[in-house]
């Protein structure tokens, strides 16, 4: 069966875009294909920076004819509406077979849907793919209308068989589909044709062109760890750049060059952010001091001089490039000598955070006096807090992090040290920013969390007071993700903290720094921040595994700012109900509450008098009255010891002494005095158990 | 860097093989816009040719002032007057990219021995209401140039398209002549009678425009000019298309986009001098590119923009 090969040979392609396009390629021509009724074997799409390659195996010849049978109307229908059948049948009367079905003869149709041939179909689908291709941002250029990411200089498109392979007649805004590609735009110039996709996967080889990414990519990888190795020094690690840079070379020539010894003092993450940001060069360390030494860089051909001249300008452009760094560094140490931390950071008055939330300088006033008041809830001391989050933000009117903002917080600390904070500081002004995302790390030391809370706490409570919320998939300033910071923050270090608290005096803070342009809101929105607050644990929790319903039922409890208490609550509720007491109890506990909210509805009554033991008239109902005694005994100081797996175990063991009661006891009895007693009974039950969580909201 | 036998030995030299390489390719070697820009790109050969659907193919080195960059002649890379040389072809023919790779071979690179990459990069002059895909181009890792297919310029889609190359000549020329910092460049050959540096013709004005550009350009004046430039924009362009005295159709499209450079360049002056905060900045951009845009429109109007009448 035949093979097609499909190259889109262009301008370069973007980096970034490559993977995708290729997967586009493949998705969009092989479902064409098949909705053409042209099924295949296999397909397999690559990409480089100059062209996009689909191979399909085993497609079939031509698409199967398809017949299919039509029901007319009747025989002596009037004409018309015969005459519009074969219209839309596009037949004419001598094609119609005359049949008797049990209403009388009718006219029937076999219309047959011809095979087409392969080549007509792939033209006819590659067409359309090309014409329609979801390109991120796609160009015209020339005088042409086809659109592509950049200009689309030829199309190679062939059906091969054993018979050998045939192009398949294709034209679009004048350019003709062919058997020929070309190989490196430097290394091998000329076209040549191609036969079939072992043919072309191997004539690229020899044009200097590595058709698949991932084989380039390994082998800029092996060269570069064994060209490292050989120094004694090691590859820092770095996936995503090796997939780019896989993607901006067709012959891959792993160079590895030296840094300037005078360069070599600056922090690692300055050399590594400037090296692979400005010039896609991977870092080169040092195993045993964690120093980089050495740079790799990709070039994208073999020279006569085995890369010496390539090597060299690149070095000279990292030097041009280290010794802005550098220049930065030592201006900002020196700012940081002369006028200190605090000095360097005075231009932040003149940066606005917010128009109405005041300049970076009021923001980091609040994170100042929230740190303070939050320290201690932290165990961390309230003047080192408020120390760090003073100069947690100065490393932003650097001129470093003005150059690189991915420096931020990173720069923070250096510069800490460069001012001789110690104690805690230096780390807080670079972890006060964690965790950024569901998996990143969450600060543990005690001044870095007072700094890290105190900065989200302000940001949410800042935009709630002015009533910037996420709306939808709107979230401009990232206060979900900040919201998942505090929670992660509070969870992950146990803390215990009074959440609405921590939010007020946010709130009065905003107020006081903003120029009156928000007024103090007290209660207003603080409750709609701490229930947006609830909603990012919900979704928290739920990744971990606990029902949503769990979460309501420890919610509906006091107590709920106190995210750690909420989440102890709830953990030891959903590990109750993994039970086969906890879960039969709710059960029970379902049956006492509806029996009693009907009573109480009925009788226009509360039954919350106490039952009296002595109107226990049978066994079971003694059991219970000891059983209800016994968790109450334990119930009671497990709550108040915060020990919420022992007071649900506790009320576990409720769950035999009612099984029993439903069992053996008639509630609705017609002994008035034995009713109300049981209906205090429950009561009871219903009172234990909503002490631990609210039952109710449980499903099921 | 290159080879001795065809290597350039001063930064005109370089400048001159341009000229000539374009020259060979059927370029219309033009001369330097005689205002203050920020980029070959506000030529109007090339903002205003980029419109309609007349071809069109022109080269020329373009004096270009970006005055915060001003480094007082001491940053070896660092300018904040320089030269582009801004290459425009419209329809883009189908081998730019190779007579671009041309030019650089002309100026004494030798393809055998470095790595030419084109790098992707969307260009948008939000003051100019222009954008366009293209690459920068690196050489062993420096961008020398930008490569650009215009989509859109002054709001108006392309059609068709123009192909821009800009070559950053200094930051070329350095690498090409091997030269650490740009004011000891060879300006002319090094071995005529008086050999002058780069540094010998522009250090001190380097000095003296970082100087004004910083801290003496008098703010009140410009923020009266840039209103008075937008002013006098939108009023030539709101005049009748008839000359009352000639009687002729005289759309002045291009009187007109003079104010809107002049517009531009005072706007970088304000900036470079500290004036102009956040907010406003893009208030600014946007009343440019107001001007930008309305230029575009007359200019599409008139015979050089394909206007049939």
């Amino acid at each position: 069966m035949p093979q097609l090969l499909i190259e889109l040979f262009s301008e370069e392609i973007p980096a970034r875009m490559q993977v995708r396009a290729a997967a586009d390629l493949k998705t969009r021509v092989t479902n064409g294909l098949v909705e053409a009724g042209l099924t295949y074997a296999g397909a397999e799409s690559f990409c480089t920076p100059r062209r996009l390659v689909l191979v399909v195996d085993g497609v079939l010849d031509a698409s199967p004819t398809l017949r299919e049978e039509r029901k007319g109307p009747k025989v002596g229908a009037p004409d018309k509406a015969v005459e519009g059948f074969l219209r839309g049948a596009g037949l004419t009367r001598a094609d119609l077979e005359e049949r008797e079905t049990p209403k009388g003869a009718v006219f029937f149709a076999m219309i047959e849907k011809p095979g087409r041939p392969a080549a007509e179909i792939v033209a006819e689908v590659l067409t359309d793919v090309i014409r329609q291709f979801p390109w991120p941002k796609s160009m015209r250029w020339g005088t042409g209308a086809l659109r592509w990411v950049r200009p689309l200089q030829s199309i190679l498109c062939i059906l091969s068989d054993d018979a050998g392979p045939s192009p398949v007649p294709l034209e679009i805004d004048g350019m003709v589909a062919g058997d020929t590609t070309e190989g490196h735009r430097f290394m091998a110039p000329g076209r040549f044709s191609v036969s079939n996709f072992e043919d072309y996967t191997a004539k690229l080889k020899r044009a200097f062109v590595l058709l698949s990414a991932q084989e380039r990519a390994q082998h800029i990888w092996a060269d570069a760890t064994n060209m490292a190795f050989s120094a004694g020094l090691e590859m820092v690690e770095d996936k995503g750049l090796l997939a780019e840079v896989a993607g901006l070379v067709e012959w891959p020539v792993v160079l590895m060059g030296e840094i300037g010894a005078e360069f070599l003092e600056l922090p690692p993450e300055v050399l590594q952010t400037s090296m692979r940001e400005h010039q896609k060069f991977f870092s080169v360390r040092n195993p045993k001091s964690g120093r980089i030494e050495k740079f790799v860089t990709v070039a994208n051909r073999e020279t006569a001089d085995h890369g010496a001249t390539i090597l060299a300008g690149n070095q000279k452009v990292l030097s041009a490039r280290l010794a802005d760094a550098k220049f930065f560094w030592e201006n900002d140490l020196r700012t940081i000598k002369t006028v200190g931390l605090e000095g360097m950071a005075g231009p932040l008055s003149e940066v606005t955070f917010h128009n109405k939330l005041g300049s970076q300088k009021a923001r980091v006033t609040r994170i100042e006096a929230l740190a303070r008041h939050l320290a201690p809830m932290v165990g961390a001391k309230p003047d080192l807090a408020a120390e760090a989050a003073r100069v947690c933000k100065a490393d932003l009117a650097s001129e470093m992090v003005y150059e690189f903002p991915e420096l931020q917080g990173v720069m923070g600390r250096y510069y800490a040290v460069a001012a001789g904070h110690d104690d805690g500081v230096p780390e807080a002004c670079e972890a006060h920013y964690s965790p950024l995302g569901p998996s990143d790390d969450v600060p543990t030391a005690p001044v870095s969390v007072a700094v890290a809370l105190a900065d989200k706490i302000d940001i949410l409570t800042g935009f709630w007071a002015i009533d910037e919320k996420p709306t939808g998939s709107k979230d401009p300033f990232a206060l979900r993700r900040a919201a998942l910071g505090v929670i992660r923050l509070v969870l992950e270090n146990d803390l215990r903290l009074d959440l609405a608290s921590a939010v007020r005096k946010a709130d009065i803070l905003v107020a006081e720094n903003a120029d009156g342009i928000v007024g103090p809101s007290a209660s207003g929105y603080i409750h709609d921040l701490l229930s947006f607050i609830h909603d990012r644990l919900k979704v928290y929790l739920r990744d971990q595994g606990i029902r949503h319903d769990v979460i309501d039922a420890s919610l509906a409890m006091p107590g709920n700012d106190d995210l750690t208490l909420l989440v102890t609550r709830a953990r030891a509720l959903s590990e109750t109900l993994a039970t086969d007491d906890g879960e039969n109890l709710i059960q029970g506990f379902k049956r006492a509450n509806n029996l009693l909210t009907q009573a109480e509805e009925a009788d226009g009554v509360e039954y919350s008098f106490g039952p009296d033991p002595k109107f226990a008239d049978t066994q079971s109902e003694r059991s219970l009255f000891a059983a209800l005694d016994r968790a109450e005994a334990v119930i009671a100081p497990a709550m108040e010891a915060e020990d919420f797996a022992q007071a649900m175990a506790a009320m576990a063991d409720l769950r035999g002494p009612i099984d029993a009661f439903f069992e053996d006891v008639k509630v609705n009895d017609e002994n008035q005095t034995l009713r109300r007693n049981r209906l205090n009974m429950l009561h009871r039950i219903r009172g234990l158990c909503l002490e631990v969580a609210d039952l109710t909201k449980i499903e099921g | 860097m290159t080879d001795i036998a065809t290597a350039p030995r001063s930064f005109q030299e370089i400048i001159l093989r341009l000229q000539t390489y374009w020259a060979a390719k059927g370029c219309a070697i033009l001369q330097p816009y005689d205002m203050e820009v920020g980029a070959g790109t506000f030529h109007p050969a090339t903002t205003l040719r980029s419109l309609g659907s007349r071809p069109w193919a022109a080269a020329y080195v373009q004096p270009s002032r970006r005055p915060t960059d001003g480094r007082y002649g001491e940053n070896p890379n660092r300018l904040q007057h320089y030269y582009q040389y801004q290459v425009l072809i419209k329809p883009s023919p189908p081998d730019l990219q190779e007579l671009y790779l041309g030019s650089l071979e002309a100026i004494g690179i030798d393809m055998g021995l470095h790595d030419i990459r084109f790098v992707e990069d969307d260009w948008e002059s939000p003051t100019l209401g222009a954008w366009g895909l293209g690459w920068e181009v690196w050489c062993d890792g420096m961008e020398v140039s930008q490569f650009t297919y215009f989509q859109q310029v002054g709001g108006h889609d392309c059609h068709p398209i123009s192909g821009e190359l800009t070559y950053g000549l200094e930051r070329l020329a350095m690498y090409v002549l091997g030269v650490d910092h740009v004011m000891d460049m060879p300006f002319n050959d090094p071995q005529t009678p008086i050999p002058l540096s780069y540094g010998d013709i522009f250090r001190q004005t380097e000095e003296e425009y970082a100087r004004y550009n910083f801290d003496s350009a008098n703010t009140d004046v410009l923020l009266r000019q840039f209103q008075e430039a937008e002013a006098e924009c939108a009023a030539l362009l709101a005049q009748e298309d008839i000359d009352p005295k000639t009687g002729r159709r005289i759309i002045m499209a291009h009187p007109a986009y003079d104010q809107c450079i002049k517009a531009s360049h005072i706007f970088n002056l304000l900036d470079a001098r500290g004036v102009i905060s956040v907010t406003e900045r893009q208030a600014y951009i946007g009343r440019v590119r107001a001007l930008a845009k309305q230029c575009a429109d007359a200019f599409v109007r008139t015979k050089a923009g394909g206007h049939a009448a």
